[in-house]
């Protein structure tokens, strides 16, 4: 690991302009970035340790939904009795993710940052624009299977890896920053994230010394809450394909992981065949959300794969609500 | 900008830098002055000599160097010593001792809950903790019910699934662990008994 000086940031407000200089970042929960860092994947010059500031705690909003600190641990979120009866999605989501240890000790901000899991971004002996900008991309080539296939550019096919995110995007979160300036931002997920055209190292729409201080969100909107996870084991791996769920007759949405540089959604889809059974609803759905795919040869499973597992959550809630 | 608005200006990034560093280890505190780098699991074991706790795969994916931070399981290799200032750190030379063992160390003994054993320290504090956590309400991807967090052995299997063991001793860890929380339960419906 390369040397680095160490901070610990008091208030958000000396926080957010503490990583304006360059080389600086932020350090909250650390299972990401350490293991980058070891790496020589990341190498910040400046670690800000923000892991003790006072955003670890969920309120109620005056509508009635939640605000979470963006240093309420995976754990806490997943846990709170206020998240399992209205946003049992975000629940299930954030569980099929990670491990214990892990979940105990990564926060809500830090796993909307978590960066990609491609192999050629973890190996520094070949080329990949997300980790060297310029480089080009050894995916496009080689082993594409866990990768994305909606949203990708010639430059990279990186899937975004979060459990997490797929429910928040299904939930209509919102992100809420501190800017370096003391100004406040409130960012949908879609205008989070990046696509990664011709840039995929920039991940975020972040500014330098932008700090996430929470997650907002809005009041539960009712419905059968799924998520469901496909992947090579039972546990503890990154998902091959994953649905976000809210069933709640033609109100339904759903959202996609495993599958996108961003948590994939498609509300103009949502209503597709909504009056059909679950497998021509799934292939309705998928058929719609997904006919920009440009999928590799390797990882052309995923669609069909997607389309089955809408079907089983489909089959799940109508279980479920009967 | 106003020089009479000056700022604290921020440290230069290649200045070599030590930061001093508390930890109460198993009770005892360790006054420690680390580099910056020196993940939690280091400070433990080249600077606290307390090698109970292994250094596994070093990048959070066998659970070897599990152990709990403020009663709270996380991996050791995944954080660094310095942002754990004051805190307690509980290893496994904090569960038990030779002479008094921890129930889950004799419980593991018993059911053959390790061969090579280099997993067993972080297969311990791991079991510590899920314990806690089930009994706490927190779930896990095999939960049913969201809000009815109970025990089975299908928790346990999904819940230390970040604990590898190359031996493959898992049926006889997850029979220890199981007996361990039949006799805490058993133990503690008895004295809600009385």
């Amino acid at each position: 690991m390369r040397a680095f000086t160490y901070e610990r940031a008091t208030t958000p407000e000396a926080a957010a302009g503490a990583t304006l200089a360059e080389g600086a970042k932020f350090i909250a929960g650390g299972t990401n970035l350490l293991d980058l860092m070891k790496l020589d994947i990341e190498r910040p010059s400046h670690l800000v340790d923000i892991s003790r500031l006072d955003l670890n705690t969920i309120t109620e909003t005056e509508d009635g939904g939640l605000r979470v600190g963006a240093l309420v641990t995976n754990t806490d979120l997943a846990s709170d009795p206020r998240v399992k009866a209205g946003y049992g999605v975000l629940s299930r989501a954030i569980v099929a993710g990670a491990s214990g240890q892990i979940r105990n000790k990564a926060t809500t901000g830090g796993n909307l940052l978590q960066r990609a899991r491609c192999s050629y971004f973890y190996d520094t002996n070949l080329p990949c624009n997300k980790r060297e900008p310029g480089s080009g991309c050894a995916a496009l080539t080689g082993l594409s299977r866990p990768l994305a296939v909606i949203g990708t550019s010639d430059a990279c096919i990186a899937q975004h890896p979060s459990d997490m995110a797929v429910a928040m995007r299904v939930l209509d979160a919102t992100v809420n920053t501190l800017r370096a300036d003391g100004t406040e931002r409130t960012l949908a997920l879609d205008d989070f994230y990046r696509l990664p055209g011709d840039t995929p190292h920039l991940e975020t729409t972040l500014e330098a010394g932008e700090l996430i201080t929470g997650v907002t969100l809005p009041p539960p909107v009712g419905g059968t809450h799924v998520y469901r996870k496909v992947r090579d084991r039972a546990s503890y791996a990154f998902a091959l394909v994953s649905v976000a769920a809210i069933v709640n007759g033609r109100e339904s949405r759903f959202a996609f992981g495993g599958v996108a540089p961003r948590p994939w959604r498609v509300e103009e889809a949502e209503t597709a065949g909504a009056a059909a059974g679950p497998d021509a609803r799934a292939r309705a759905v998928i058929d719609a959300a997904f006919a920009e795919a440009r999928p590799t040869e390797q990882n052309a499973f995923k669609v069909p794969l997607l389309r089955r597992t809408l079907t089983a959550v489909l089959e799940q809630a109508s279980g479920e609500e009967k | 900008m106003s020089q009479t608005n000056a700022r604290t200006p921020a440290p230069h990034p290649h200045q070599p830098s030590t930061q001093g560093v508390t930890l109460s280890v198993n009770g005892q505190e360790h006054s420690l002055t680390l580099d910056p780098r020196v993940t939690l699991l280091d400070a433990l074991r080249e600077h606290a000599h307390l090698t109970g706790t292994k250094k596994g795969c070093d990048h959070g994916q066998c659970g070897a160097c599990t152990v709990l931070v403020d009663g709270t399981r996380v991996l050791s290799c995944l954080t660094l010593a310095v942002m754990h200032d004051g805190q307690e750190v509980t290893t496994v030379e904090g569960l038990g001792t030779p002479d008094d063992l921890h129930p889950l160390q004799d419980a593991f003994i018993r059911h053959d809950g390790y061969q090579c054993g280099y997993c067993t320290p972080g297969q311990l504090c791991s079991s510590v903790g899920t314990l806690d956590e089930i009994a706490r309400g927190v779930p896990s991807h095999v939960t049913a019910d969201l809000n009815d967090v109970s025990f089975s052995a299908d928790e346990l299997r999904e819940r230390l699934s970040g604990n590898i063991c190359r031996c493959a001793a898992y049926p006889n860890i997850i029979a220890a662990v199981s007996e361990v929380h039949a006799a805490q339960n058993g133990a503690a419906a008895q004295e809600a008994a009385q």
